[in-house]
């Protein structure tokens, strides 16, 4: 035994520990809504940390008893409503931007990447006038437009970065062929950024799914509500009362796809993160 | 199908006219902006009406007495809902709030972010499946996580509370999010469990840029490690740091679900967005809360400067 072979089994215990620090403090809170979410009725009341038996009642009472289900749906169709605009209309955008030079590019670039940072707050008085006065208050493409204020600048940057990438022979080629500029960024541009488009089309995704400050606002009722605001509006008999069992089972349930699509696609998430936050 | 592209020049004989413009040069340079240009229209239109007309708006009824259930009295009232602004007690408040949850959830977040980053810049069986987990809290919905986090701080029947007093670090249960002393700490903590992966990968994309050529170099020198972090690692992840820093700030600084869904509108932990909200929406004051949101605006601009300048510099050193 000597001070060396010490050190470095001290260093490999350290660096477990740090490790198993990680995953416990990235975990936790979600295991903890999931085994709430199993105890039936008032055994949320005894403090548990394993599992005892699974019951599914909270979860069914989410679907029966509320119109979860519903607000699912209207979650789903916004969040892939917001990705299908951002994409199409950014993809064109990041053409002009990233394989264009003229006058005023970084400008309007720069002020697109600002435009992202904003606070929400700031807009929230007029967009709520607007989307009255446009008929949409209450109603889902309300809240699709609404989201093309975070959604769009930020997938505007990021397929600009990847088109800039890309060398100016490949459209030149087809150009000269006499194909139309459309053209070339559907049938060719596109397929090359394809990656990028998956990428912030996830992030897109992901931020959609989880507004919540647009959502409370310009929504009142069940039939537009998304998932964040129903979950934040359970209530139980009294203020002080929440069926915790409940609330737990629809965050789980919202969490699911969330965590699914981490797991997936790590590793495109992570590279679109750090384009859009730092340049790649 | 090229042929007949709608978008296409009119012309019946475009392979023959685009080839015209091609041998022209400069001709090619302008019909390309001017094609940059109808491209970016859409995006231009869309950004305009939802992000630039809302924001005029709120800077126009700002100087007004507007009251959402009665738009079309508003009346111009010029700089009176600033100087009423001024001497609102709950709006500095909320200001005090917001400074010291930023500066308070920012400043860990760092600190932590960075020995994670660290931990995942080496190479062990599992740090793929790490560095996924590590993303879980991020992912999850802000109102989720609060929901979960009032939970696990619920005065009786909550985790922490049942963990301190088997372990007799707590004498008596506490309410973590009604006690004014422990609510804001508590917002900080569910905030620094939220972020801390988004700061983490920020500095592992920097760490990993950093080639590791220099701690060979350094170590044949017989550097040793704290030396090492120190004098390479610190100074060539300044860049991500910075970015990763004002970032973080950014977001702080607006935060608004997170506090809503744990405190609602309570006084002692409102942030700058959750004031703004309450008095546009729940006290239905149009006019003075779109004085507040103006505002914040100006506050958090002066950041979205500081990092629109630090990505310039960034992005005109790589060329």
């Amino acid at each position: 035994m000597n001070a060396r072979i010490i050190k470095t089994a001290l260093e490999r215990t350290g660096f477990a520990a740090a490790v198993v620090a990680i995953f416990t403090f990235s975990v936790f809170p979600l295991y903890w809504a999931l085994i709430t979410s199993w105890q039936k009725g008032s055994e949320v009341y005894t403090v548990r940390y394993l599992p005892s038996a699974i019951s599914w009642a909270n979860y069914r009472a989410v679907f029966i008893e509320q119109s979860f289900g519903h607000n699912l749906v209207n979650s789903a169709l916004v969040a892939a409503g917001t990705v299908g605009v951002s994409l199409a209309l950014s993809v064109f955008a990041a053409y002009g931007l990233g394989r264009v030079r003229f006058r005023g590019r970084m400008l309007l670039l720069f002020t697109i990447l600002g435009a992202s940072m904003f606070p929400q707050i700031a807009v929230l008085s007029g967009l709520f006038e607007l989307i009255g006065w446009m008929g949409l208050y209450n109603r889902l493409p309300g809240l699709v437009l609404a989201y093309l204020i975070f959604t769009l600048p930020f997938s505007v940057w990021v397929l600009t970065i990847f088109m800039q990438r890309l060398p100016r022979e490949i459209e030149e080629a087809a150009l000269v062929d006499g194909a139309s500029p459309r053209v070339v960024v559907l049938r060719i541009l596109v397929p090359l950024v394809r990656p990028a488009m998956v990428t912030t089309g996830l992030l897109a995704f992901i931020a959609a799914w989880n507004e919540f400050l647009f959502a409370l606002t310009l929504t009142l009722t069940d039939r537009a509500r998304t998932v964040p605001v129903a979950i934040s509006l359970i209530t139980g008999a009294s203020q002080y009362e929440l069926p915790w069992g409940r609330v737990m089972a629809a965050s789980v349930i919202v969490t699911v796809p969330l965590v699914l699509l981490v797991l997936v696609f790590q590793r495109r998430i992570v590279s679109g993160l750090i384009l859009g936050g730092v340049k790649g | 199908m090229w042929g007949i592209d709608p978008l296409m020049d009119s012309n019946s004989k475009p392979n023959v006219r685009r080839a015209v413009r091609v041998t022209a040069g400069a001709g090619l340079e302008r019909w390309r902006v001017r094609t940059a240009w109808v491209f970016l229209a859409p995006t231009l239109a869309v950004l305009a009406l939802v992000a630039g007309w809302p924001l005029l708006r709120t800077a126009m009824l700002a100087f007004t007495d507007a009251y959402l259930s009665r738009m079309a009295e508003a009346r111009w009232v010029g700089l009176e809902n600033f100087r009423w602004l001024l001497t609102d007690g709950d709006w500095w408040r909320s200001v005090q709030n917001t400074i010291v949850f930023t500066v308070a959830s920012v400043s860990v977040q760092f600190v932590l972010g960075l020995g994670a980053a660290l931990v995942l810049n080496v190479r062990f069986a599992g740090r793929g499946l790490l560095r996924a987990v590590v993303l879980i809290p991020w992912a999850i919905p802000t109102v989720v996580s609060a929901r979960m986090w009032r939970w696990m701080y619920h005065d009786v029947y909550g985790v922490f509370n049942d963990l301190g007093l088997r372990s007799g670090l707590l004498a008596q249960p506490v309410a973590w999010l009604a006690d004014d002393t422990t609510a804001m700490a508590a917002i900080v903590v569910a905030d620094i469990w939220k972020a801390t992966p988004f700061m983490a990968l920020l500095l592992l994309a920097g760490l990993q840029a950093i080639p590791p050529g220099l701690y060979e170099a350094a170590r044949v020198d017989g550097v040793g490690r704290l030396n090492a972090f120190v004098y390479i690692t610190l100074p060539l992840l300044k860049p991500a740091i910075l970015v990763a820093l004002i970032f973080r700030t950014l977001d702080a600084l607006r935060v608004f679900d997170l506090i809503y869904v744990m405190t609602s509108n309570a006084v002692s932990t409102a942030s700058m967005s959750v004031y703004a909200r309450q008095q546009l929406i729940d006290f239905q004051e149009m006019g003075y809360g779109s004085a507040v949101s103006l505002m914040i605006f100006f506050v958090i601009a002066v950041f979205v400067a500081a990092y629109v300048t630090a990505m310039r510099a960034s992005l005109v050193e790589e060329g």
